[in-house]
């Protein structure tokens, strides 16, 4: 009896998992510019992996995949962020970005500081590696 | 940073710290093989110790403060934030009407700590909505790319939002004089 409750929450955990995978296809496919895909493609996920994962541990039913499972997890959540930072990093100075979408840009304005400001003559983001 | 610590005192927290991070490769190789015999142990320290001389790294400079308490309530909003983060991109996604707006966003950090900015830089880019494009670590100031931002109340609303997350970490594992700076 308790093995069909596990089932089924492990089976809503992977339809949540696929619904959330897929609304990330479309926002992939949707979204106007790299940064806002960047989105897309790294966010909805996250919660999807954990969704699977979980199902994965509720159907097997055993500690041992759980400890599995965690290493999975953490690695996840530690290179995820690594990965959408120097895209998006990349992706504003290629400027891979529609002007028009964004509303304000706080970093323009940084650099514009810096460079009237005459810190950064020869127009080097703020930040760059030291 | 506040410099390298002499001292016997500082020493030992340093080896601590050391010893702590092999602790944790140790048992990440064990958690990736799923066995615990004592031959694994010893081949996991061999590892630990092969992976952290080869590719050598400044030492992470620990705040030594833990709150258990506020570092349950920071996982817990963390959590939430994920889960209704992932909701709203999910379905900025699947509304055909519109595109979402966004916004680049200047957050200027409290601490000085590099473990906190990256800690805050993390959690961001974890959570649905934000993603970190810029990292100023002379000033402690991150910028963010924020979806779903429509007009300048929503700006600062992500601002807020941001500065809300670096407070409850600073309460849960910041240092003695960072968590007084937040507390007041």
């Amino acid at each position: 009896m308790s093995d069909d409750w596990a089932d089924l929450v492990s089976a809503g955990l992977l339809l949540l998992a696929a619904v959330l995978s897929l609304a990330a296809g479309i926002g992939l496919l949707r979204f106007p510019d790299a940064l806002s895909r960047m989105h897309a493609a790294t966010k909805p996920q996250i919660l999807g992996m954990v969704a699977a994962l979980a199902a994965l541990v509720l159907s097997s039913g055993s500690w041992t995949t759980l400890l599995v499972v965690l290493p999975i997890l953490a690695l996840h959540l530690l290179t995820t962020p690594m990965a959408a930072h120097m895209l998006g990093r990349a992706g504003y100075r290629v400027g891979h970005l529609r002007d028009d979408l964004l509303v304000r840009d706080e970093l323009e304005d940084d650099i514009q500081r810096a460079q009237r400001a005459g810190e950064n003559p020869r127009g080097r983001r703020p930040g760059r590696g030291r | 940073m506040s410099g390298v610590r002499h001292g016997r005192r500082g020493e030992g927290i340093r080896t601590g710290h050391q010893l702590l991070l092999l602790g944790g490769l140790v048992l990440f190789w064990l958690l990736l093989w799923g066995s615990f015999t004592p031959m694994d142990v010893l081949a996991g320290i061999g590892v630990a110790l092969l992976a952290t001389r080869i590719f050598e790294l400044p030492p992470v400079q620990l705040t030594g403060r833990l709150h258990p308490g506020w570092l349950l309530a920071y996982l817990v909003r963390f959590a939430g934030e994920v889960v209704a983060g992932s909701v709203q991109v999910a379905a900025y996604a699947l509304d055909p009407r519109r595109q979402p707006g966004t916004a680049i966003v200047e957050v200027k950090l409290v601490t000085r700590s590099d473990l906190i900015i990256t800690l805050v830089a993390v959690t961001l880019s974890l959570v649905p909505g934000s993603l970190v494009i810029e990292v100023d670590r002379a000033r402690s100031t991150l910028f963010l790319h924020a979806l779903g931002v429509s007009d300048a109340a929503a700006v600062d609303r992500v601002r807020q939002r941001s500065l809300d997350t670096e407070r409850r970490l600073l309460r849960a594992i910041g240092s003695h004089s960072e968590y007084r700076k937040v507390s007041r």
